[in-house]
């Protein structure tokens, strides 16, 4: 052994190297304060070997990034483990800069000899900063995509170049393939080069001048192995537990819907670390004072001025009172930085909408992951191609746009959004249930909003038939009610309901003789063969997908509202869904959005 | 580390127990805090070996009438269901044989696939033979080889064929190369 490593040594050099890697001086020995470089390296490292093993999973184009993260996240072995280290350690490692940043000021060793070194640390800030940025796009979802749009505008509007500069970054005029690619060639080469380069540069000028040693000294001097090795060891491994423990809670970094430009993604935000800029750019004095230039220099007019701060803090050390200055400075910045991040967590934990919308961005995210695992893959056209055939998904946001101004579901607008308007037309959750219909049927509730309170039914004969003639008719035939509304409801034939449907078979030939006599519906309703003298909405099918999409299609057919229509559009007649659309929002309501159902599994031909 | 020559250090520890305890120390903390990324890393890559390979399905492939009844082999191209890491396709061209009728009633089916390294086998009809680009050597129209120089260590492979109706199916499946033994590919 010993031989070998003579031979290699004579040849190399490498117990030297090694000797000046190892022994350092130290004065006044191994302290804690001298950890945080060193945990930067190690986040580095563990993000240089964690990327290339992503790398050799992650396909950078339009229609394959989302697909092969993904698959990353959810089908290879450890694969959500992987990411989730490459996601939190980014995190960790920001927070490190803040703390490595401190220590340096406040002890001093940004001043003369060690400007340049000083420089070097705050380009791999940067450097750090835009890591965070161009991974941030890489899985191509949702939030990554909302967040890097954003940015890149803000690119567009440096004066003069921002236009021709955000086409160069973007990669066109759009964003596509060329985004990803040229993001990537960024992520995990470009900046990692010049961050390998900036930390060989930023560690040898460290060792030219030596630690800035902090007085006064406890113990003698000592070398950097092994004391301080195992403080930075030790300094390393609670970064890496840290992150470990984050990586499992959050079962990895989350994985938002597939990038969709077409849909308003309505909880996009910055990565918590940029969040005060974010928020900062939202503060009114930009505007009061700067007009439309407000974006301009709030996001980087200003921050090029603190940058500026920040890198010429060596000259301002050099007055009186100038590291005071320095120190003040960082202070004001970091609690200012806090503040804003701190406000914008809380303005978004007490908006509702921004709450629903991240609701119904973990549900499609969701979704997305059940609707391939159901196909048993991602067609070759994308993942976002399967939620744009899902009920369950297309249904709410039709339901949103197209409904939710007089219709509510379960309160909301299909997608969790509550309005501060009242309902003036029936909340449609549950429609063709038993439960639904019961409470129609109730003289306490048939004029509540979530029924006719809001239309002009509510002074109708219908209203006045539950009010009124109803409580005797369940008086005369107790019971009758129920197999009543088990009849009508059977017209609707809910998923829900069928796996039960034949042991309510003799309840709801009952129910159907008591609609046509006891209780006399078919006075004004048709129901189960033609009524030419029917006044009001057919109850044959009543709730079912034909009768609904028929409904929503023309309710001023005789068969619903006739002339009688209170108000709702012709959807179909006139142009505004198609009739696939109203058959996804039907759907939905009805709960018939199992993806094994209207999704064909793609299977092998046998 | 813990293992390094340490007579070199230029200050002596005045306690060598306390001293290689702190080494063996900084050496374990470092190991584990290398060990873990690299391991996170390594099972992700190592995730290949733990999947299947596709199945040997029944496809059909072609009309029995469109194979020569003079033994000419004809190319057929395999469409199946196949799935890409992420991307499941429902009918794609996943290989290609040749059909080759032996009888009226009995066809069989070739793989193009060169047992010896892999190269795509086209089949000349001026040599009425079988030929692999990458060793210039050929197959006889059975399949056997009939170079002298051939270095392929089998024939070529031969695949399940069934007629069913007028339809010719196949069992198709890709095969180890450079081996004697004929095995299907995990």
């Amino acid at each position: 052994m010993k031989r070998v490593i003579d031979w290699i040594d004579q040849r190399t050099g490498m117990q030297g190297l090694l000797h000046e890697v190892l022994f350092e001086r130290i004065p006044g020995g191994a302290r804690w304060r001298y950890v945080w470089g060193s945990t930067l390296s190690f986040c580095f490292f563990v993000q240089i070997l964690t990327g290339l093993f992503l790398w050799m999973a992650y396909s950078p184009s339009a229609n394959s990034a989302w697909e092969s993260v993904y698959y990353i996240q959810h089908e290879m072995t450890g694969g959500w483990f992987l990411r989730g280290l490459h996601h939190f350690v980014a995190q960790a490692m920001h927070v490190l800069l803040v703390l490595h940043l401190l220590q340096v000021i406040i002890d001093g060793a940004y001043k003369a000899p060690r400007e340049v070194n000083y420089w070097f640390g705050v380009v791999l800030l940067m450097i750090t900063l835009g890591l965070g940025l161009t991974g941030y796009l890489l899985p191509w979802d949702q939030k990554g995509f909302g967040a890097t749009k954003v940015a890149t505008s803000l690119v567009g509007i440096v004066p003069g170049v921002g236009p021709a500069l955000q086409k160069l970054v973007v990669g066109g005029s759009d964003y596509g393939h060329h985004t990803l690619t040229r993001f990537f060639a960024l992520h995990a080469g470009v900046l990692p080069g010049l961050m390998i380069a900036a930390i060989a540069a930023h560690v040898a000028l460290f060792r030219r001048h030596g630690i800035t040693a902090k007085q006064p000294y406890r113990k003698p001097d000592a070398n950097f192995w092994p004391d301080q090795v195992l403080m930075d060891g030790i300094a390393c491994m609670a970064v890496l537990v840290t992150v470990v423990y984050l990586t499992l809670r959050h079962h990895g970094a989350e994985l938002h819907a597939p990038a969709d430009p077409t849909q308003p993604f309505n909880a996009a935000r910055p990565e918590w670390y940029f969040l005060f800029l974010f928020e900062f750019l939202k503060l009114d004095f930009l505007t009061q004072w700067f007009g439309h230039h407000g974006e301009l220099v709030g996001a980087i007019l200003i921050p090029g001025a603190v940058m500026g701060v920040l890198a010429a803090m060596p000259f301002i050390a050099g007055w009186r009172l100038g590291h005071r200055f320095n120190l003040g400075f960082l202070s004001v910045l970091l609690l200012g930085a806090a503040l804003l991040t701190v406000k914008s967590m809380r303005s978004d934990a007490s908006n509702p909408g921004f709450q629903a919308a991240v609701a119904q961005a973990r549900t499609e995210a969701d979704r997305v992951v059940t609707l391939i695992k159901t196909a048993g893959g991602i067609p070759r056209e994308g993942a976002a191609t399967l939620l744009k055939q899902d009920p369950a998904i297309v249904g709410p946001r039709l339901f949103s746009q197209h409904c939710a101004s007089c219709h509510r579901y379960g309160g909301h607008d299909g997608q969790g959004l509550v309005s501060s308007e009242p309902a003036s037309a029936p909340d449609l959750k549950d429609f063709g249930s038993a439960a639904w219909l019961r409470g129609l049927l109730t003289p306490s509730r048939v004029t509540n909003l979530a029924y006719y309170g809001g239309t002009k039914f509510r002074t109708g004969k219908m209203v006045r038939y539950v009010q009124e003639k109803l409580p005797k008719l369940e008086a005369k035939h107790p019971g009758a009610l129920e197999s009543l509304i088990e009849a009508v409801v059977a017209e609707a034939d809910l998923p829900v309901n069928r796996a039960a449907a034949a042991a309510r078979k003799p309840l709801i030939e009952a129910g159907r003789v008591a609609v046509t006599t006891s209780f006399g519906c078919t006075d004004c309703h048709a129901f189960r063969k033609a009524d030419e003298d029917a006044t009001a909405p057919t109850l044959t099918g009543w709730g079912s997908r034909d009768w609904m999409v028929r409904l929503i299609s023309d309710p001023t057919h005789a068969d619903f509202y006739g002339s009688r229509n209170d108000r709702m559009p012709s959807y179909l007649k006139d142009g505004r869904l198609s009739e696939r659309e109203i058959g996804m929002i039907v759907d939905w309501i009805r709960g018939d959005t199992d993806p094994a159902v209207w999704l064909k599994p793609v299977t092998a031909a046998r | 580390m813990a293992g390094f020559p340490m007579n070199a250090s230029p200050d002596s520890t005045p306690r060598p127990r306390r001293r290689f305890l702190t080494e063996a120390a900084a050496g374990a903390v470092g190991a584990c805090c290398a060990g873990v990324p690299l391991a996170a890393g390594l099972v992700a890559w190592l995730d290949p070996l733990s999947r299947a390979g596709g199945g040997a399905d029944w496809i059909e492939v072609a009309d029995v009438a469109s194979v020569p009844s003079d033994g000419t082999p004809v190319r057929v191209t395999v469409v199946s269901g196949r799935s890409d890491a992420w991307t499941r396709d429902a009918a794609v061209p996943v290989g290609v044989v040749y059909l080759r009728r032996t009888a009226s009633t009995d066809i069989v089916a070739l793989h193009s696939v060169c047992p010896h390294a892999g190269c795509f086998i086209d089949y000349q009809t001026d040599r009425k033979a079988f030929f692999c680009p990458c060793h210039d050597s050929t197959f006889a129209v059975d399949g056997s080889i009939n170079d002298p120089r051939s270095p392929s260590p089998r024939a070529m492979d031969t695949l399940g064929v069934e007629i069913r109706g007028q339809k010719v199916w196949l069992r198709f499946q890709n095969f180890r190369p450079g081996i004697p033994a004929k095995v299907a590919l995990a």
